[in-house]
């Protein structure tokens, strides 16, 4: 058994964020990643991070309000004041601990344009600002000699007397499965992209966290809030930044027309996500599209700009479309990419299970409510992260370790030893994994009505049915990662369940929940969050939540 | 599409564990990736065959591996691009000069190791300013070169310095040392010089290139580690075998127009340097039987004043720097 004050479950942005703050404050801090620390997802996010500076001329509110329009209304003010308000501390701490933003010609940090805001406040390194971030981090905490156990899956949470009291981790050189109790867990594992196929995110995105929590009992909120990227590629679903546009990138229809000027005329191609999604996938429906896509055009930028600040979705159009952006426009189409809702958790990431605490992608403040706004995401891993961390920090001083032994593993042993021991006959998890995501996408994607997430229900089921007799091939310790897949895959089943029951449950449209069957957003009865949760029974249960209101009213919502 | 695959396979939880090779054969898309192709065979074929990959689109690095055997990502190498002309299947290996886990997925502790060894971390002068620190454009665009690395190993694994000596800090682990050498904000930098000059440090790559080759994210290590070199040497770090190599050949060339190669390893290690001057006595020896031995009094070659020239000129070209 192994033990630690704080154990942060994911080592992305979110994780090494509250991680590093807990390990500054002294406190005996370990991570446990799946994945070495910059494998994390959080690389994936190329354009940017939002700070509405002062020094700038900029004010936090300005940006804290289009946050709040953005989501739909659905996201809760005093969280989101929190995020604007502290986002200028945390970009410039980033920048001291090394990050590389590209700087204006004064040698100050530049800034970028980005959807659905009024001000250039996007602040980034060309565009792989993620990657810059996630690995300056990990630099810090390889400084700060964190211990991080790397390539450990965790299996589940310990529950002791109401609380979590640590995990149950298998480290996967070994196989070998262990305890590590902590007086408080951050989970910060991402989002749940791999529950649809297809998706801008990585193979690791399968909702560990998200159903860690859920298996425990703590309630998941806005699940029903999937974000779909509108410049996604079509042969992979690999995304293509939002930086594009942000640089003045154009959106055209078969007819070569800027589409945009019917949908969002002020804004245009800067739109909210989920306002240029429905705008695309409209014009593919009506028989606008290029073979199920439109097209995503920068050759007038030039090829100066481009490779300057566009070098990698360039390359990554030349990969994987076969299009070179600087010489012709390149198809793409509206594809899962993010997850608004989560693990509930209030604005110190503390969720409704004591010494349980959630941050990033994988948890729901709610900032994002229906919709969240580019370069939002990295601001959301840092500022609740650290938040986190610093909650952590004050709730393990006066708490001891739960009475627990390394006994608590027991069950998730016996339980890997009976999915080895399933005949060797049945079907693999990539059928089911593939069958899952389809439907999700299928049902669950930009439009949506009740007809549709009916069918994907008595999918679930069936798949779920499936699940249970999925055969392992690999029948030996070391790295086994047919074992950890299908684990994952058990993940993603109960994350779609909650997808699924909070989109049935909402009965309106609003942000990225847009029912054809009910179009118009209905505040007099849905200006609320839904909670989804499991009771120790094993049954679900819905609850509700009112959206916290502190100065903005819901109004129309026009870009 | 028709494809083969060849894949490494090494179980570790086997009796006697062995390398050998699978072949899986089976239909996939004109633009499917080798990480396409070895989904598949995990997903639809054989569970059991390990290999790490996340992204699928070069950011992550988890997928390097060697195809057909060169090291490269999985997940941005398109099969059709590395079908053998003959028909031959597409062999697949985990990445090299780093120990076997299982199948493709191999040990990166080592990695890491000396990845920690270069102190990885910005050492900032002086107090923290209350904004950002200013810092040139230019600067912060030539270092997004070095921070595209995203720690995949192929450099690593076809490095040929450590092919044969572990101790060489590699190809990655130097890139990652030049990111804070050339970060206008680092204030370590003659620290971080003095002890790449050590043994293991910039002066042991010898300049193959495979690093550049191999590299999917044109970081070009070895490039960085020349100009450490350069660095080095400039911060005043010229008292080792390797600085002083570059000197003597620089010196030969520039005063008899080629190399005095009887004279290049007595000023790199010292006439006096008796450990150094026994072990290159075979070397002379077998140079003497062959009839190879450089000649004793080295001679300017004609028209040496050219070499000269260029000499000036380039220097004056430094120094205008």
């Amino acid at each position: 058994m192994y033990e630690h004050d704080v154990l942060v479950i994911g080592a992305g942005l979110a994780g090494m964020r509250a991680a590093y703050t807990a390990s500054q404050n002294g406190v005996d801090v370990a991570v446990v990643s799946k994945v070495y620390p910059v494998r994390s997802h959080s690389n994936a996010a190329q354009g940017g991070i939002n700070a509405a500076m002062t020094d700038r001329g900029d004010a936090w509110e300005d940006h804290a309000f289009e946050t709040v329009k953005g989501s739909d209304y659905l996201a809760d003010q005093d969280a989101v004041e929190i995020l604007s308000s502290e986002a200028e501390h945390e970009v410039i701490s980033m920048e001291h601990m090394g990050v590389i933003f590209s700087r204006d010609e004064e040698g100050r940090l530049a800034t970028r344009a980005f959807g659905g805001q009024s001000q250039a406040r996007t602040f980034f390194v060309a565009d792989f600002t993620g990657q810059v971030l996630l690995h300056v981090l990990h630099e810090q905490i390889l400084r700060l000699g964190v211990r991080v156990y790397e390539e450990w899956f965790v299996l589940s949470l310990i529950m002791e007397e109401g609380e979590c009291a640590g995990a149950v981790v298998m480290e996967m050189k070994t196989g070998d499965i262990h305890v590590i109790r902590a007086k408080a867990v951050i989970i910060a594992a991402g989002g749940l992209g791999r529950a649809f196929e297809p998706s801008t995110n990585a193979l690791i995105c399968t909702g560990d966290g998200m159903a860690l929590a859920y298996q425990v009992g703590a309630p998941l909120m806005d699940m029903e809030m999937v974000q779909y990227h509108p410049t996604t590629l079509k042969s992979n679903g690999a995304l293509l930044s939002e930086a594009a546009r942000g640089e003045g990138a154009y959106l055209l229809n078969s007819e070569g027309q800027r589409f945009m000027e019917r949908y969002a005329p002020n804004m245009m191609e800067l739109a909210s996500r989920d306002v240029v999604s429905r705008a695309e996938q409209t014009e593919i429906n009506e028989g606008r599209g290029v073979d199920g896509c439109v097209l995503l055009d920068v050759r007038h930028l030039g090829e100066k700009v481009i490779d300057e600040k566009l070098s990698q979705i360039r390359q990554l159009g030349i990969d994987f479309a076969g299009a070179d952006m600087a010489h012709e426009p390149v198809p793409i189409r509206p594809g899962m990419h993010y997850q608004m809702g989560g693990i509930k958790t209030d604005v110190d990431g503390l969720t409704n299970v004591p010494g349980l605490y959630a941050a990033g992608e994988t948890a729901c403040v709610s900032v994002h409510g229906g919709n969240r706004l580019g370069a939002n995401s990295l601001l959301d891993t840092l500022v609740f992260g650290r938040r986190s961390g610093e909650h952590a920090v004050d709730f393990v001083k006066s708490k001891k370790h739960a009475n627990i032994d390394d006994s608590a593993a027991d069950p998730d042993r016996e339980q890997i030893r009976a999915m080895l021991a399933r005949d060797g006959g049945g079907e693999l998890f990539g059928a089911v994994r593939r069958e899952l995501g389809e439907t999700m996408n299928n049902h669950l994607a930009v439009y949506r009505d009740e007809e549709g997430m009916r069918t994907a229900f008595e999918k679930l089921s069936e798949l779920r049915a499936r699940y249970e007799k999925v055969v392992v091939h690999d029948k030996g310790k070391v790295f086994n990662t047919n074992l950890i897949f299908t684990l994952e895959l058990g993940f993603m089943l109960d994350c779609a369940e909650a997808i699924i029951l909070g989109a049935l449950e909402r009965k309106e449209s609003r942000g990225a929940h847009t029912r054809t069957d009910m179009p118009d957003r209905d505040d007099e009865n849905w200006l609320k969050h839904i909670l989804i949760s499991r009771t120790e029974d094993g049954e679900t249960a819905v609850d509700f939540l009112p959206v916290k209101i502190t100065q903005w009213q819901p109004q129309v919502r026009s870009y | 599409m028709e494809v083969t695959l060849s894949v490494s396979r090494y179980d570790p939880d086997s009796e006697r564990p062995e390398t050998y090779y699978q072949e899986y054969g089976f239909d996939i898309d004109e633009n499917a990736t080798v990480l396409d192709g070895l989904i598949k065979v995990r997903e639809e074929i054989d569970g059991s065959l390990a290999l790490r990959c996340s992204c699928r689109s070069a950011i992550c690095g988890s997928c390097a591996m060697r195809v057909n055997g060169q090291a490269m990502l999985a997940c941005n190498t398109r099969l059709a691009d590395v079908q053998p002309s003959n028909g031959g299947p597409v062999v697949v290996e985990p990445a090299g000069n780093m120990g076997l886990v299982k199948d493709l997925v191999v040990e990166f502790d080592l990695f890491w190791d000396k990845i920690r060894a270069v102190k990885p971390w910005l050492q900032p002068e002086g107090p923290e300013p209350e904004a950002e620190y200013l810092a040139p454009s230019e600067d912060m665009l030539h270092l997004s070169g070095v921070m595209s690395c995203i720690m995949c190993g192929a450099c690593v694994s076809d490095c040929t310095v450590l092919e044969v000596d572990d101790n060489f800090l590699g190809p990655a682990a130097l890139a990652k040392a030049y990111r804070f050498v050339a970060d206008p904000r680092d204030g370590a930098d003659n620290e971080r010089l003095g002890e790449l000059n050590e043994y293991g440090g910039v002066w042991d790559c010898t300049r193959c290139m495979q690093c550049v080759e191999v590299c999917p994210k044109d970081v070009a290590p070895m490039d960085r580690i020349m100009a450490m070199r350069d660095q080095a040497m400039e911060a005043g770090y010229t008292n080792t075998y390797g600085a002083r190599h570059a000197m003597a050949f620089a010196d030969s060339i520039e005063h008899s127009g080629t190399l005095d190669e009887l004279r290049l390893p007595i000023k790199t290690f010292g006439i006096f340097n008796i450990k150094e001057m026994i072990k290159l006595a075979p070397v002379g020896i077998k140079a003497q039987l062959a009839g190879k031995r450089p000649p004793i009094f080295h001679k300017k070659t004609p028209g040496v004043e050219n070499v000269r020239r260029l000499f000036e000129k380039t220097e004056k070209v430094e120094n205008d720097k």
